[in-house]
């Protein structure tokens, strides 16, 4: 198998830019481009920027009931890193990251490789299928979830005990992470599908020629030219399912109203921050828990990146020293 | 995940965005709950005769009917409703206008339980200069207390909940038991019996219904919890008292002769209309809403009060019901209490809001007049069930009292009751939990705990 520029994510080397040469319509250019990025800046300052610095400000901050605030320092820090509730909420999502997102990143690179293969037949057909949940609004898909999920008029419940099976409990505390695994897999192998299906797509047809000459099958393809050629698009797909497993709001905020007793206030970060600020009128409190899973956030996703480029040097050496 | 890491992304920046509003106005409108002199009916006149625009926060439906006949006794006067959310959505509205310092309504609706919580930052007007002294006597003594604990007054009764015990009578009959259980005692054995010979659980226990468990605390003398109206409050939810009432739950539970479906949600409401549950414990709004919930079951039901922990004792507790209160950020705070005092008080006005609307009233006149207590409910055979609840709202304990933290005795409540309750755990045992949270809750804010 021969080494390819394609199995490298470098990008192609561009071509050099002329030495910079300020003609006033270069300038005038110039302005006129940060004059088009103004209004994206105005927003991203005011929107995101404000109000993050305004809400670390308030994370130092103590208020109470009685008394008002407060400068409190990293007080509201050190209590959220002894919070067995925040620290338990954050190794139930850790959990939830573990299990559930190899699972769904699989079964979407399954998906893609699937339709991608000149064999599958109505790939079209099967793809908005396959992606039609993400179009379904979360709110939505939950509470459609919660119904089939129902212990005693649920669909799944009624089948399970019509062969004998019993009453399956997807809402007990014991399985309700599971259930909510089943719930977000649904929603988003589409949408991690079509990303690496679009990245497949562009692989250059030559390659697979090059490999059928070499007399490679279909899995032989797969495994050492497609995989390959689509990581940058599938350590994508790990990012935004890292950030998403550890901010999941939507789902147990909704799954809580059908089954209280299996989500506690503190399920999830995101959701024991929101409980904090609106519940327990802690507002200083939830800003700093907001920060923290930031930060966390930040450093899981920085040692997946890390592991992942570790990982495709090694493999590029392998093929280097390949003969 | 893109669109779930968008959303989130999204709702942080929303969410620190409001919370920067929040937090701008942070130092509280010292409101006017100064005494003060008491407001002539000059002031009265002049002040309804101005063009004046108020809003009113509720979401009570069909309100609108009963602002209409304020508004055509004072056409100067022109009321706006908003319905911002039920219950905890709306608190949670309330108080960030509260202290944005603008946006809050005139008047709001507002739950019984949640009065102290906006005593406790000085939001809400003491109506007592402008008259309010002289309503106490037109309402149950229980639901005046609640709205006045002590010398103020912080809002006006609209609706209550005394407690009361509906029941299939079919399925009761099947199993041989002809008249509702008038004891605890009466009311377990009864429940093998039901269970035994028919299958369905006399009733259900909301497994985090707290409001239910409170109801039957109150019923029980239980006094779970106490505030000054200042800064200091008592927690008592794990006295012998209420750790009779829990052990009392937890061996039915145990036994596995009381369901402990979550209420108000979908598989309660279907259990309720199939028979699942031959019963349940409930308050005065309760009729009514079965009514729309179990339409198949017409005539089967009969309604009684609740089963008694002494025989021959009648007493009762209360879940549920809201009042209307005057913001003390109230521009125009005499027009603001006759819009709270009409709609609650006005004969007509109290009157339609029982019988088109349905709330179980609290005014002694609607509860005496036998155009409401005469009525006779098809769904209960007949039986003349705001009579008999008329009768339990007499028996109701008067000096029950909140925290002024009850969203967080509530979202608690969930976490150490409500799971055990859905685990057949201890209950009793559960409440020393719930206890040390809410006391530890209270100190961490600054309350002195007694």
């Amino acid at each position: 198998m021969s080494h390819s520029p394609a199995l490298t994510d470098e990008r192609p080397a561009s071509i050099q830019l002329p030495k910079r040469r300020t003609s006033p319509a270069k300038r005038k250019q110039r302005l006129a481009a940060y004059l088009f990025l103004l209004p994206f800046f105005v927003v991203f300052l005011t929107m995101l920027v404000v109000p993050l610095v305004y809400s670390l400000y308030l994370s130092l901050f103590e208020s109470k009931l009685i008394g008002g605030e407060v400068f409190a320092g990293l007080a509201n820090y050190a209590r959220a890193l002894t919070d067995s509730a925040f620290l338990g909420s954050l190794g139930r999502v850790g959990l939830f990251f573990i299990i559930q997102v190899p699972i769904m990143l699989g079964l979407a690179l399954f998906l893609a490789l699937a339709l991608d293969s000149t064999r599958a037949r109505g790939s079209k057909a099967v793809r908005l299928l396959i992606f039609t949940p993400y179009a379904v609004p979360a709110v939505v898909a939950t509470l459609m979830w919660g119904y089939l999920y129902g212990e005693d008029f649920g669909p799944i419940a009624q089948v399970a005990r019509a062969v004998g099976l019993g009453t399956p409990e997807f809402l007990s505390a014991q399985n309700i992470l599971g259930s909510m695994m089943n719930i977000v897999t649904w929603e988003f192998v589409g949408y991690n599908m079509i990303i690496m299906y679009a990245a497949l797509r562009s692989i250059p047809a030559e390659l697979y020629e090059a490999a059928e000459i070499d007399g490679a099958g279909q899995f032989r393809l797969a495994w050492s030219i497609k995989i390959p050629a689509i990581r940058p698009a599938i350590m994508l797909t790990v990012i935004f399912s890292i950030i998403g497993s550890f901010q999941l709001f939507a789902e147990p905020s909704l799954l809580n109203a059908i089954a209280p007793a299996a989500i506690s206030n503190s399920f999830t970060p995101n959701y024991y921050g929101y409980n904090i600020a609106f519940i327990n009128q802690e507002l200083n409190y939830a800003a700093a828990i907001a920060f923290l899973l930031g930060l966390v956030i930040a450093i899981v996703s920085y040692f997946v990146q890390l592991a992942g480029e570790r990982r495709e040097r090694v493999g590029a050496a392998d093929r280097e020293t390949q003969p | 995940m893109n669109k779930k890491a968008r959303r989130t992304a999204v709702a942080l920046v929303t969410g620190a965005v409001s919370i920067g509003v929040l937090l701008t106005g942070c130092t509280p409108s010292s409101g006017d709950n100064a005494s003060q002199e008491a407001v002539t009916q000059d002031d009265i006149d002049t002040a309804m005769t101005t063009p004046t625009k108020l809003t009113f926060w509720t979401w009570v439906p069909d309100i609108e009917n009963e602002v209409k006949l304020f508004e055509e006794k004072y056409p100067d006067i022109d009321v706006t409703v908003e319905n911002v959310g039920q219950g905890l959505p709306h608190y949670q509205k309330l108080r960030s206008a509260i202290e944005a310092g603008e946006g809050a309504p005139d008047v709001t609706q507002i739950e019984y339980q949640y009065i102290p919580s906006f005593v406790l930052n000085d939001s809400l007007l003491d109506l007592t200069p402008y008259g309010a002294d002289d309503l106490s006597g037109d309402y149950v003594d229980w639901a005046w207390n609640q709205v006045s604990p002590d010398d103020p007054v912080w809002a006006i009764p609209q609706d209550v909940g005394p407690m009361g015990n509906l029941y299939r009578e079919d399925i009761l009959a099947s199993a041989g038991i002809t008249e509702a259980p008038a004891t605890w005692d009466d009311y377990a054995a009864a429940a093998k019996t039901v269970k035994d010979s028919t299958g369905s659980y006399i009733s259900n226990l909301g497994a985090t219904q707290a409001g239910q468990m409170i109801g039957f605390f109150w019923q029980a003398g239980v006094k779970p919890f106490a505030y000054d109206g200042k800064e200091t409050v008592s927690v008592n939810v794990n006295s012998d008292e209420a750790k009779k009432v829990a052990t009392y739950w937890t061996e039915l539970i145990q036994q596995d002769l009381i369901s402990t479906d979550v209420d108000f949600a979908d598989q309660w409401y279907q259990g309720l209309a199939s028979g699942k549950y031959a019963g349940w414990l409930t308050a005065a709004w309760g009729p009514i809403f079965l009514q729309g919930t179990a339409e198949g079951t017409t005539g089967l039901w009969r309604a009684a009060p609740l089963p008694q922990w002494n025989a021959g004792d009648n007493v009762s507790g209360n879940w549920g019901g809201s009042s209307d209160a005057v913001l003390a950020s109230s521009e125009n705070k005499i027009a603001a209490y006759e819009l709270a005092k009409f709609i609650n008080n006005d004969e007509e006005s109290a009157m339609r809001l029982a019988t088109e609307q349905f709330l179980f009233p609290p005014q002694v006149s609607v509860l005496e007049d036998p155009a409401f207590v005469d009525q006779e409910s098809a769904f209960y055979g007949g039986q003349k069930v705001n009579s008999l609840f008329a009768d339990i709202s007499q028996t109701v304990d008067t000096d029950f009292q909140w925290l002024p933290y009850m969203d967080y005795v509530y979202s608690t409540y969930e976490d150490t009751i409500g799971t055990v309750i859905t685990d057949k755990g201890d209950i009793a045992a559960a409440l020393d939990t719930w206890q040390d949270q809410l006391v530890s809750y209270a100190e961490d804010q600054g309350f002195t705990v007694e």
